[in-house]
């Protein structure tokens, strides 16, 4: 078995500050990947790089053996809108406001040219139950919906073309923990259903403890620690691991 | 013809940059080609970019017929014929079957085009994803790589909302099988006709600088779903004046108390079929 994404290398600066430093990655078919640090370690931008939105000064990204900077736009923009998905902190940044339920989630269906409107509204309303959204909302716009539902509404519109990799930025970041329990349960059943291969950025342990089989820890720009979940956080090596995970509140 | 301005108004090299526009545009069926338009004696909106196009294909054995909403005898209409008398001299016609150039605002004629015409459209904002992706640089980017499920997007919404394609003009199509194309602001009824039309059609966006073109019988195809396939709209009724049952009509209000009427928006089309029933 070959690993669906692998990085190497990776560096970038912005001005003084070393965003990614030299940092190598491997995300497995099947497998979540959680990226955990501190703000301003370098997650997100790291996310950044590996989903081709921006390039790194060093370093390769390779997704399926081939390096996603050799590729065309055109082709790393049909990637991303069939192979891969994106989930954004924010759903206002995932989400089309002005569009119905039903015509976000029929968007990266038609992007990929789905002609057939009755096809499209059944595959709308099967994945509205699916992530637990009353399916009689399909035409309700999104700002009708509270911040979970619309967090549901985005993973139910990335997740429709069935990708195989989806890059995840603080999915759970500014719900209550009720709704991220909630949220994070779902995420669980679908990655395990679907088989997805999931990059998940956070800072919340919990999270990453509940979702993700390997942990990357950064700190810095440098991954200064890797491994399973449960080794990691059971037996942190590295001091700042180990500070990380004694700062967990327990209830 | 009026002394002190150049055939046609404008300066030849100017025409020659126009032409050049338009060389490129009718090479690539569609695409939006930008162009330095000029400041025209009649303010944007009132069909600059048209009155361009058409003074630099104009010449002097050229007979011109101008309409707006189908119509020859409206405001618009009148003034453009009657500067082109002016500037360049040229004949200038009622009838669609005598016209070497038809510059048109909003309507095609009923009247079947031939190889030796010319349609030059009046397009207001020729970019068919306005108002759906507000950046003109993604915009663009989208064109290049033919990605146009976000027009799609907006058809399903109309479905979703009206249980039926509301877009009853400047329907979008799709140009070659490649280019997506605002056709201008022409009911969706006039569609039809720009597939594969004998006569070359040419489109002029003066405030927005771009002109774009369809040679003559390139395939248009308007967008739509295969289980809501495109349907051109068309009040169910007779026009009043001829009893033509096939033409696109306007609704005229006709008094006070509700009373109306429907007749042919192509005023020349009406007329002739008066001519020939009586």
């Amino acid at each position: 078995m070959t690993p669906l994404l692998e990085a190497s290398g990776l560096s970038l600066r912005f001005g003084a500050i070393r965003a990614l430093d030299d940092v190598a990655i491997d995300v497995w078919p099947g497998e979540v990947l959680a990226i955990v640090g501190e703000s301003g370690s370098g997650k997100s931008t790291l996310l950044r790089v590996l989903s081709g939105q921006q390039a790194a000064e060093a370093g390769t990204v390779r997704y399926d053996g081939a390096d996603i900077r050799s590729l065309s736009e055109a082709a790393l923009r049909r990637l991303s809108r069939s192979d891969w998905g994106f989930v954004h902190q924010n759903p206002r940044d995932g989400l089309r406001m002005a569009i119905s339920a039903g015509g976000n989630i029929g968007e990266r269906l038609m992007a990929n040219g789905a002609r057939h409107y009755g096809d499209i509204r059944a595959e709308a309303l099967a994945w509205l139950s699916r992530v637990e959204i009353d399916p009689a909302r399909i035409d309700a716009l999104p700002r009708t919906f509270s911040g979970g539902m619309q967090q549901r509404l985005q993973i139910a519109r990335t997740l429709v073309t069935r990708p195989r990799l989806v890059f995840m930025d603080e999915p759970t970041g500014g719900l209550d923990v009720s709704v991220q329990a909630k949220l994070l349960d779902m995420l669980r059943g679908l990655v395990r259903d679907l088989g997805l291969s999931v990059v998940i950025v956070t800072h919340d342990i919990a999270a990453a403890r509940l979702l993700a089989h390997r942990i990357v820890v950064m700190r810095h720009g440098r991954v200064v620690e890797e491994g399973l979940t449960d080794r990691v956080l059971d037996d942190p090596q590295h001091p700042y691991t180990q500070l990380l995970v004694s700062s967990v509140l327990a209830a | 013809m009026e002394q002190g301005y150049n055939f046609a108004y404008l300066d030849e090299a100017t025409k020659r940059m126009i032409r050049r526009a338009i060389l490129k545009a009718v090479a690539i069926p569609g695409h939006q080609i930008p162009f330095g338009a000029r400041e025209m004696p009649l303010p944007y909106g009132w069909g600059t970019g048209g009155i361009q196009v058409t003074a630099s294909i104009i010449g002097p054995n050229d007979t011109l017929k101008v309409i707006d909403q189908g119509a020859d005898d409206t405001t618009n209409a009148i003034s453009i014929r009657r500067f082109f008398a002016r500037v360049a001299g040229v004949a200038t016609t009622e009838h669609t079957a005598e016209a070497s150039i038809i510059q048109t605002r909003h309507r095609i004629p009923e009247r079947a085009l031939r190889e030796d015409q010319i349609l030059v459209y009046q397009v207001p904002m020729p970019e068919p994803l306005f108002r759906l992706e507000p950046r003109v640089a993604e915009t663009r980017r989208m064109h290049a790589l033919a990605e146009y499920g976000l027009m799609q997007v907006r058809l399903y919404e109309d479905i979703a909302r009206l249980g039926r394609i509301g877009t009853a003009y400047n329907y979008p199509v799709m140009v070659n099988a490649r280019y997506l194309m605002s056709p201008s602001p022409i009911p969706a009824f006039d569609n039809p006709k720009m597939d594969r039309m004998p006569a070359l059609q040419l489109f002029g966006a003066g405030r927005e600088k771009r002109i774009y073109a369809v040679p003559p019988y390139t395939p248009v195809k308007s967008l739509d779903f295969d289980d809501h396939p495109f349907r051109a709209i068309r009040a169910p009724h007779a026009c009043t004046l001829c009893g033509s049952t096939s033409s696109y009509l306007d609704e005229v209000v006709t008094d006070d108390r509700g009373g109306r009427v429907f007749v042919c928006s192509d005023t020349d089309y009406c007329q002739s079929r008066r001519e020939k029933a009586a």
